[in-house]
């Protein structure tokens, strides 16, 4: 092996193929039959479960768990499929820790919750381990409806539809379908490609048509795209990142997280993959994370994390901080990039302590330097390809609470849409609702009367 | 510490810890095993008449009932009496004995329900130096299908009679085990009694299937895709056993009957509940065969720290302590007024008190938006199904009325003075009497 953790500046394989491997591998291996039926066991089957009201797709998790406890796995997938046909990857990415695994009584009762969101991977896991889609498509509507963006938004809301019957297509810019889940998430969350996977499985359910290299500033156009369809849904996410202004931003080695972590996915041999000895990590988000273990588990020395504010602040939770500090990642608080030292490349960073002010955040005037051959900037990502013509809202497009735009037969959901946390979880939400709303918008048009649910689905 | 050595029916022992007649007891090589763990006595499997010997089933013996994580909760066999020569088991009896002479061996006895039979097997086992014998009339499986075991229980005047020939034809204490399918498990306590036995032990198994294969639609255990009932012991049929221990204890006509109890014992608590009830010591299997022999060391520290703690210096100041509270429901005192109490610091908002009152009971309980229960005392009937589902210990309890005090639910006065139906002006008897 060439390269090793000190080798200087950026290198490739760092780390030997094996220990790769295992640095990538699964963070939460799954749940063995058993496993999973005593993990199911703890389940108190909540009257009005919290667990439920802490889901954004609202899964009956108490049901869910029940039928795995009884020895009927495929059930509990389609209770959790009704609600979130992405229930495989929620399972797999959602940060439970703060949603139905927070609000879990055993959590209150405790410290420890029952295991919902790899239970919930148990259940999806069988059931998509069956060379079929749990779904049938309603009678043909004859309808079309573009859906832009092929991310979890876009997913949900092209299934929902298309099970209703109606033709979609969904367009994307990438050459992959699946939009964060394929480019956004750290490897170690969602590994054998099970993304690729995801998205096959779901359009097993027919009448979706993916087309590719498609975005709205470069060979779509919304106004074609209303004419040609009955309806649109935009799902296109937030496709560009914040800049930070201070100097030294254009030396070779400052990167864009968010690049890193799609490039590590679409890597297939990680020790190809060149990463700095000693990396910085500016933010405090989950890419933030994802960036910066990711960097350690490729090899390098030494990865830090500085975010602006204190800790409470970071928009990661508690638990993703504890995963980075117990991959030996440092977390630095109260502290923001003044500028980026080197030659060429990067060498240093300097940042400035802040405390906080009666009008914002204010350097306290002490400074320090931390060693760098590469800088992740992580410090969020902005609406990008928005049309003029919808209406912008605290840098998202304007929604109502049924996913429709300013604009008539233009729905929109997920990252690029105001409300929700942009999680996975509630883009698939609200690509479900909004793709009942459609559905329903389109029904009234044509004077057809509601049919009855099928499935026992609900619009949530 | 408790001295937990005991005495039943002349048979000593270190401690009340016995192992059944079952499996773990059916060669010398088991006992010993027991014997060094700790246990106080074994009943030896049961011996048949000489002759060629027991056929048993060649597929699976035991069908299961679990809790989570497998835990088994309950066990089924459909095993018969030993299989081994006669005189295999009896020497081997001889050897346990002479070298254990302070632990309690006693021997299972099942044959034919003729007199020559019994006179034929009891000296041999008498010549082993055995301390007694017990009489197998509850096995429900198998052997009672040739006219043995529960056949010979369900019977109370065979009972007598065959417990009368033993005690003609020996001079070991007699023990009588009963089988727990029968109607009232009195009958044969007393028929035992009037045969002249020393003792009862109870309950043998219950009969049973516990599942049924869904694939092959064959009860379980399956034997090539067939199944019959068998004898269900464990954890689950405790409740069943304690019952009928205390209904012999209470019974006036069989009073005085020492009773080795049988059925479910696992821990020392279970142990300890038996003895309370009258049980003069206990046996125990199904605990044994799912964990191992060494289970006797809690259970001999478990009940000796109790006993201590309640300054019971003997296992005999325990026996019977809670038969004298033990009564028939017509005694039990309706003025007793209580209402469920939810502790609200407790509470860790499962919900399920809200979801088993209000669907399956008396609506006695309210959900407000933060998902804080409270019970309503005009509706709480103090059925317990709160305390009894609640996943939390001691979070919801029955509290007391006091003697004064209006009961929301009746609007009465809680009447301070004990009052029961047979006094109760809405029982017709009463009506009936005036």
């Amino acid at each position: 092996m060439a390269n090793n953790p000190l080798t200087p500046g950026i290198a490739a394989g760092r780390l030997s193929s094996e220990v790769l491997d295992r640095n990538f591998a699964d963070l939460h291996p799954p749940l063995d039959r058993h496993e999973a039926l005593v993990a199911a066991d703890r389940c108190y089957f909540c009257h009005d479960a919290p667990c439920v009201t802490a889901c954004p797709t609202t899964i009956d998790i108490p049901l869910f768990i029940r039928q795995i406890a009884t020895g009927t796995p495929e059930a509990a997938a389609r209770t959790i499929f009704d609600q979130n046909i992405l229930g495989g990857m929620c399972a797999r990415v959602c940060p439970t820790e703060t949603l139905c695994e927070e609000a879990c009584v055993r959590e209150v009762a405790e410290g420890r919750p029952v295991e919902i969101g790899r239970l919930q991977r148990f259940a999806t896991d069988t059931m998509m381990a069956r060379d079929s889609h749990p779904y049938e498509r309603a009678e043909k509507t004859g309808k079309q409806i573009a859906v832009v963006g092929a991310g979890p938004a876009g997913l949900a809301c092209a299934h929902r539809l298309a099970m209703h019957g109606h033709e979609v297509v969904v367009f994307d810019l990438r050459p992959k379908p699946g939009g964060l889940n394929e480019y956004g998430v750290a490897s170690y969350k969602t590994v054998d490609g099970f993304a690729q996977a995801e998205v096959e499985w779901l359009i097993g359910i027919g009448g979706i048509k993916i087309r590719h290299g498609m975005r709205l500033s470069d060979g779509l156009d919304l106004d074609e795209l209303i004419k040609n369809h009955d309806a649109v849904f935009l799902g296109i996410g937030l496709a560009g990142v914040n800049a930070l202004r201070v100097e030294g931003m254009d030396l070779q080695g400052v990167d864009d997280a968010v690049e890193f972590i799609a490039d590590l996915r679409q890597t297939g041999d990680l020790s190809n993959l060149a990463i700095g000895r000693n990396v910085v990590v500016v933010g405090g988000g989950m890419t933030a994370i994802d960036a910066a273990v990711q960097s350690r588990l490729l090899g390098a020395e030494t990865v830090t994390i500085v975010y602006r504010r204190g800790r409470d602040r970071m928009s990661a939770s508690r638990y993703e901080q504890d995963l980075a500090t117990s991959k030996g990642v440092r977390i630095v608080t109260n502290a923001r990039p003044v500028c980026v030292i080197g030659d060429g490349a990067v060498q240093e960073v300097e940042f400035e302590y802040t405390r906080d002010a009666t009008n914002g955040l204010e350097g306290s005037g002490e400074t320090f330097r931390l060693a760098a051959d590469q800088v992740f900037m992580a410090i969020g990502q902005k609406l990008e390809d928005a049309p003029d013509v919808l209406q912008i809202e605290g840098g998202k497009i304007r929604i109502d609470e049924s996913g429709r735009t300013s604009l008539e037969g233009v729905w929109a959901g997920g990252d690029c849409a105001t409300g929700g946390d942009d999680l996975t979880v509630t883009a698939v939400a609200e690509g479900r609702d909004a793709a009942e709303n459609i559905h329903k918008a389109i029904l009234a048009s044509t004077g057809t009367a509601d049919e009855p649910p099928r499935h026992g689905i609900e619009s949530g | 510490m408790a001295n937990l050595a005991c005495e039943f029916v002349g048979i000593r022992s270190p401690n009340p810890f016995w192992l059944a007649s079952a499996p773990p007891t059916d060669k010398e090589y088991n006992v010993r095993r027991a014997f060094e763990a700790g246990w106080g006595g074994v009943v030896w499997k049961t011996l048949g008449e000489e002759g060629p010997p027991i056929v048993n089933v060649n597929g699976p013996r035991y069908g299961a009932v679990w809790g989570a994580d497998r835990r088994l909760l309950g066990l089924n066999n459909i095993e018969l009496i030993t299989d081994r020569p006669l005189e295999t088991n009896l020497q081997e009896i001889k050897t346990v004995k002479r070298d254990y002479p302070d632990r309690a061996v006693v021997v299972s006895l099942m044959v034919p329900c003729v007199e020559d039979a019994w006179k034929a097997i009891l000296p041999l086992v008498e010549d082993t130096g055995a301390d007694g014998i017990e009489l197998n009339f509850g096995c429900p499986h198998g052997m009672s299908e040739r006219g043995m075991g529960s056949a010979v229980g369900q019977v109370p005047d065979y009972i007598e009679m065959v417990t009368r020939w033993c005690k003609q034809n020996t001079r070991m204490p007699v023990i009588v085990k009963l089988t727990p399918n029968i109607t009232d498990i009195r009958y044969p306590a007393r028929a035992s009694k009037a045969g002249g036995a020393d003792a009862v032990s109870l309950i043998n198994t219950v009969s049973s299937i516990t599942a049924v294969n869904l694939d092959t639609y064959s009860p379980e255990p399956s034997i090539d895709g067939k199944g019959t009932h068998g004898g269900f012991c464990g954890p689950a049929v405790k409740p069943i056993a304690l019952n009928m221990v205390a209904q012999i204890a209470s019974d006036p006509e069989s009073e005085g009957l020492p009773i080795s109890g049988i059925g479910g014992v696992t821990t020392w608590r279970d142990a300890a509940e038996f003895l309370t009830l009258g049980a003069g010591n206990v046996q125990v299997c199904t605990a044994a065969m799912t964990y191992g022999f060494k289970i006797v060391q809690e259970m001999i520290s478990g009940l000796g720290d109790w006993m201590d703690e309640k300054d019971h210096a003997s296992v005999d100041d325990v026996v019977g302590r809670a038969v004298p509270n033990f009564t028939d429901w017509q005694y039990l005192n309706l003025n007793y007024v209580t209402k469920a109490r939810i502790d609200q610091d407790l509470c860790i908002g499962c919900g399920r008190c809200f979801a088993a009152c209000e669907d399956t009971s008396h609506q006695a309980i309210a959900m407000n938006p933060e998902r804080k229960f409270e019970v309503i005392d005009e509706e709480c009937v103090a059925c317990n199904l709160c305390v009894n589902v609640c996943p939390v210990e001691d979070c919801i309890t029955m509290e007391e009325l006091a003697p004064g005090v209006v009961d929301p639910r009746t609007g009465q006065d809680v009447v301070a003075d004990y009052g029961n139906w047979t006094t109760h002006p809405n029982n017709p008897g009463v009506c009936a009497a005036e």
